[in-house]
């Protein structure tokens, strides 16, 4: 690793984690405030649940949940920051290289006196520790937002653990797979409609698939794998998470070797 | 010694020709032009030595060593400036030059600033406010600022003024008095022709020629014109003679050849005037062109 790329590069998403934290945050904190009220009409609230059709509770993986309680409701809102986390991880993933290429920093930086290999890694350690970054603070925001707002009402301590531990694996999934797709198309002009696509992509494929009982399509969403609701009431992994761990190996080795092998492309 | 070398240098992208079979050798010390049209491959040669693009065939190599394969030690002697302007986005022209000095030995942060001072570069702007002109610049700063042993630069003067130019050849002439090699990329022939020892042609991705740039000057054609009164142009249609063209009481040519040929045949007329001239390199240039 070079720290001299590691220290640039973590400088220049050094406002994108802020931002990302302080919003992943806010909607934490602000879902769960809600969180009091809602549980005090509890009946009222399971009552109003079992009249939603089907369909729609299980396109947000709702079925089976009791909203009265901790967990139950931190997993519901656990979804949104998911999609949120997706969406950042995939903006890193990329831009890790196509940005150097768009905008012709790409002929600066190769020219200099260090491999492709050291250059994608310290990248990659950069944009992780950004990641990073944004997974503590859901850590610090989902833990004091649970204990300011349960109103003494208790929760296993375990699958919420579980659950904010998926994190890392979650974010790594759709930085190294939009790595690897930035590597595989010729030219990424503008990242906010990859990341969007790949983002959104994954998380229908995962609602649909459940509305429509088709389990081989949704197998390949971590929104899947990852499905909060399932992890809050197992208070264990889905065996499911193995293929995102697959995927993250296959879109790593793969970024890094076609990343040796890339013809960088020029201006015209 | 050779320092860069091309054999069989080539490349396609995909079916896209690159360049084809480029091959050619520059000594220690040279100023090494690099001339042809634009999409002629000047470019692709470049950066298939800064291994930003990896050759179909043939090899490139630097020091005797494969420019690929050896990429990372090598390059900790080249310097490249690239024919596009680039920037990081929000970054000042100190934090880039600093960035850059990081990648090499000690002593090149130091050199940054008297680059600068030269090429009266402000470092405190923001890369992205400048002009062309300026960006070039802190290209130029940025190639330079490790006294690399090779220095390849791809169209370096497009963007900069009459007054600036000069002083970025000084600093390439310096540069090389003080033992640096220079591959000079560029479509303006009067540009490389005021630096250059030797140049090679480039066009449609083939080298058509290499020649010592005096050579290129001096065995090649006359430009001649004759001024006088009952000229009868075809007399002057001889072997050697090209571009033979007729004005209001005056015939002007190129002529190869026996210079005693053309001069019998101007002593035939009535002369009023009479230049012998050295072509310029562009008019050179014109036929490798048609």
């Amino acid at each position: 690793m070079s720290t001299n790329i590691f220290k640039l590069e973590f400088k220049m998403h050094l406002k994108s984690v802020i931002t990302w934290s302080l919003g992943v945050s806010a909607l934490i904190f602000l879902y769960f405030a809600l969180f009091p009220t809602l549980a005090r009409d509890a009946e009222l609230l399971n009552e109003m649940m079992a009249q939603f059709p089907e369909e729609l509770l299980l396109a947000f993986g709702m079925t089976g949940i009791d909203l009265a309680s901790v967990l139950g409701f931190y997993s519901f809102l656990f979804l949104f920051a998911q999609i949120c986390l997706a969406i950042q991880a995939a903006n890193y993933g990329f831009s890790l290289v196509s940005i150097e290429e768009r905008d012709l920093t790409a002929d600066f930086l190769l020219a200099k006196p260090v491999g492709r290999t050291q250059i994608m890694t310290s990248k990659l350690l950069a944009a992780f520790s950004g990641l990073t970054i944004t997974n503590i603070v859901v850590w610090i925001v989902s833990f004091g937002a649970i204990n300011l707002f349960r109103e003494g009402r208790s929760f296993e301590t375990k699958p919420l653990l579980l659950l904010l531990l998926s994190i890392v694996v979650f974010q790594l999934v759709f930085l190294s797979v939009g790595l690897v797709i930035s590597l595989l198309v010729k030219r990424v002009r503008s990242v906010t409609p990859f990341s969007m696509a790949l983002a959104f992509g994954m998380y229908v494929l995962s609602a649909f698939g459940s509305m429509l009982g088709d389990s081989k399509l949704e197998n390949i969403t971590p929104f899947k794998h990852f499905e909060p609701n399932y992890i809050i009431q197992n208070a264990a992994y889905d065996p499911l998470v193995l293929l995102s761990v697959a995927a993250i190996l296959v879109s790593l080795v793969g970024s890094y070797l076609l990343y040796a092998k890339r013809d960088i492309p020029s201006a015209v | 010694m050779s320092i860069i070398e091309a054999n069989n240098l080539t490349k396609y992208y995909g079916k896209a020709r690159g360049i084809v079979d480029v091959s050619f050798s520059v000594d220690e010390g040279e100023i090494f032009g690099f001339i042809g049209p634009n999409g002629a491959g000047k470019s692709t040669t470049i950066r298939l030595f800064c291994s930003l693009i990896y050759p179909s065939g043939g090899s490139a190599e630097i020091f005797g060593k494969d420019a690929i394969k050896f990429g990372p030690e090598i390059r900790q002697e080249i310097g490249y400036l690239p024919s596009e302007v680039f920037y990081y986005e929000g970054m000042k022209v100190l934090d880039l030059l600093k960035y850059s000095a990081s990648f090499y030995k000690e002593g090149s942060t130091k050199r940054l600033y008297e680059l600068a001072d030269i090429m009266e570069l402000d470092l405190t702007r923001r890369i992205d406010d400048l002009s062309y002109g300026n960006k070039k610049k802190v290209g130029i700063v940025q190639g330079l600022l490790h006294q690399p042993k090779v220095i390849f630069l791809d169209e370096p003067t497009a963007g900069l003024d009459p007054l600036i130019q000069q002083k970025f050849f000084n600093l390439i002439r310096e540069e090389n008095k003080n033992g640096a090699t220079i591959f000079f990329s560029s479509h303006i022939l009067s540009v490389v022709q005021k630096i250059c020892s030797r140049v090679a042609i480039i066009r449609e991705g083939k080298i058509v020629e290499i020649q010592d740039i005096r050579t290129l000057q001096k065995d090649n054609y006359k430009k001649i014109r004759v001024t006088a009164s009952h000229l009868d142009e075809t007399r002057f249609d001889v072997d050697g003679v090209s571009n033979l063209e007729k004005e209001d009481g005056a015939v002007s040519f190129f002529f190869k050849g026996d210079i005693n040929l053309i001069t019998r045949l101007i002593s035939e007329h009535d002369v009023a005037d009479v230049t012998i001239e050295e072509p310029t390199l562009e008019e050179i240039f014109i036929h490798y062109y048609e």
